[in-house]
């Protein structure tokens, strides 16, 4: 137990995949200018790593090393498929503001990384922890990211108005521009909770 | 065996690591002549401009050197806001802003400059970015409708919004450009006296000038830069003009805009461009290319601030390709 534990809170925090591993910068980037697009989007990734994992981790004695990223890639593309059909059917106005990146979930660097350095070597049950954490790890980035850059950038929290009507908002942190300085930041300070924590460790 | 060692202790010889030249100049001293070269212009646009003027520049400065303190606090670094560059920095950059700015605008500039421009890369020395244009850039992509409203002076209690000459250009072309002067002697006049619209700081050209000629005297900056980077705007606006080859108006579009005090104070920076000779003339060269390009075929009416930042990024690859000889080194 304690060890699926580690295995789901490293996810979070130690190996975060945003701010510590910096896979998948791209929807980082492109999907934040508002939490509830950010959430959207870390929900799905979530929802598509964890079933991903489990799928690898089911079939990994019976594919041929040879052949195997396309045997992920076809698993990615039928699990991000389905997410997509479910979106679209009863949320269409986040599917249509997500565009094309719900398509481009497939090619995530981090599901497929996960997938490779994990799931293809571990069990259902520890994969499927391994999925969760990650997942889970990657939405809390991106509601953050998408919190800072919707309060200061349009004054709003999930489209509602919390700025005093004089805050005159800077345009720079709703474009990319923004973002990335500000991610920047982050996993700047993320990095120096994670030598303090390794440091209280050791 | 004693008398002996005492001696050279004395008078002799004193052993220490090179460089052995050392030179009477230190970053305080160039920081504050720099300062002191900007003050002409900065008296000018306090008369031309007026109370706005007055406190955006006070605002700049003011926070730079305020961030300054705090962030070197947190740094746990000795304290160095007497040395004038935050000073310099929070000025440059208010001197680029329209003078009408609202003060959290110019606040939130000067605190960019020197907290992401500056400390982020290392502080003083470090950065890879001239710190003013960084926040003037970032500046015109928060606010691009403050950053482009230009205010004119009719009387000096009327205050009515107008473009630059380098916006009439751009909107309407080169004769609407002279008429509003009058004729083109008085444009030029304008122009090179800074009593037009425009930027703060960047008005006045002949007090530019001659602020960059004290410095390029006391030696801090290399006359080559100004020269070849407000040079190559000239003859590359006079070749590529309005009707055809060889029509352009050179001498307006090297008075005009950000140009002189980009050229002068911008592109000078010392931590920001290349350290050779040859490679600061790719980096003027090139700068007064971009600029042309810019302003002739871009989207903005002005282009010093980016072309300047975008030699800024290429400065360490000119850096590798100019490495000087070694002295004795073969052929």
């Amino acid at each position: 137990m304690r060890e699926l534990w580690s295995i789901f809170s490293k996810g979070i925090l130690l190996e975060n995949p945003i701010f510590v591993l910096a896979l998948s910068l791209c929807p980082a980037l492109a999907v934040t200018s508002s939490v509830m697009t950010s959430l959207t989007m870390g929900l799905t990734v979530l929802f598509v790593i964890t079933a991903n994992n489990v799928s690898i981790s089911i079939v990994k004695n019976f594919v041929n090393p040879k052949v195997r990223l396309p045997v992920y890639i076809v698993s990615i593309a039928t699990i991000v498929t389905v997410s997509q059909l479910v979106l679209q059917a009863y949320f269409p106005l986040l599917y249509k503001a997500l565009g094309i990146y719900l398509a481009l979930v497939v090619v995530f660097a981090i599901i497929l990384a996960r997938a490779e350095v994990f799931a293809s070597k571990n069990n259902v049950v520890r994969s499927f922890c391994d999925g969760l954490g990650m997942g889970a790890g990657f939405a809390i980035a991106m509601v953050i990211i998408g919190g800072i850059r919707e309060i200061f950038g349009s004054g709003t929290f999930l489209g509602i108005n919390i700025m005093p009507a004089s805050y005159d908002a800077p345009l720079i942190l709703i474009l990319p521009a923004g973002a990335f300085i500000l991610i920047g930041y982050l996993i700047g300070g993320v990095k120096i909770i994670v030598q303090r924590i390794e440091k209280a460790k050791a | 065996m004693a008398v002996n060692e005492e001696t050279l202790k004395m008078n002799l010889l004193t052993v220490s690591t090179s460089p052995h030249i050392t030179s009477p100049e230190s970053i305080p001293k160039i920081m504050w002549s720099v300062n002191a070269a900007l003050v002409p212009a900065v008296i000018f646009a306090a008369w031309y401009f007026g109370m706005p003027a007055i406190t955006t520049m006070l605002v700049g400065v003011v926070v730079a050197v305020a961030t300054e303190y705090v962030i070197q606090l947190i740094r746990k670094k000795d304290i160095t806001i007497n040395d004038g560059s935050a000073v310099l920095t929070g000025l440059l950059m208010a001197m680029c802003l329209p003078p009408n700015l609202p003060w959290y605008m110019t606040a939130f500039g000067s605190f960019l400059a020197i907290a992401v421009a500056k400390h982020s890369m290392g502080g003083l020395g470090y950065n890879i970015f001239n710190p003013a244009h960084i926040a003037r850039a970032a500046l015109m992509v928060s606010w691009p409708v403050a950053m482009t409203t230009w205010t004119a002076m009719t009387t000096k209690a009327d205050v009515v919004t107008t473009a630059t000459p380098l916006n009439i250009l751009k909107q309407q072309g080169y004769t609407q450009l002279v008429e509003t002067f009058g004729d083109t002697s008085s444009m030029y006049q304008a122009m090179l006296l800074g009593t037009r619209n425009g930027s703060i700081g960047e008005t006045s050209a002949v007090l530019l000038i001659l602020g960059g000629i004290f410095l390029i005297y006391k030696g801090y900056i290399k006359w080559e830069m100004p020269v070849l980077m407000i040079g190559t705007v000239g003859i590359l606006t006079w070749i590529f003009g309005p009707a055809g080859l060889f029509t352009g108006d050179p001498l307006f579009h090297m008075l005009a805009g950000g140009l002189i005090i980009g050229a002068f104070f911008m592109a000078t920076d010392m931590v920001t461009i290349p350290i050779t000779r040859k490679g600061k003339i790719i980096f003027a060269v090139g700068a007064g290319i971009l600029t042309v390009l810019i302003r002739l075929k871009g989207g903005y009416p002005e282009g010093v601030c980016y072309s300047i930042l975008l030699m800024n990024c290429v400065t360490p690859l000119i850096d590798r390709f100019v490495v000087p000889k070694k002295f004795g080194a073969g052929r």
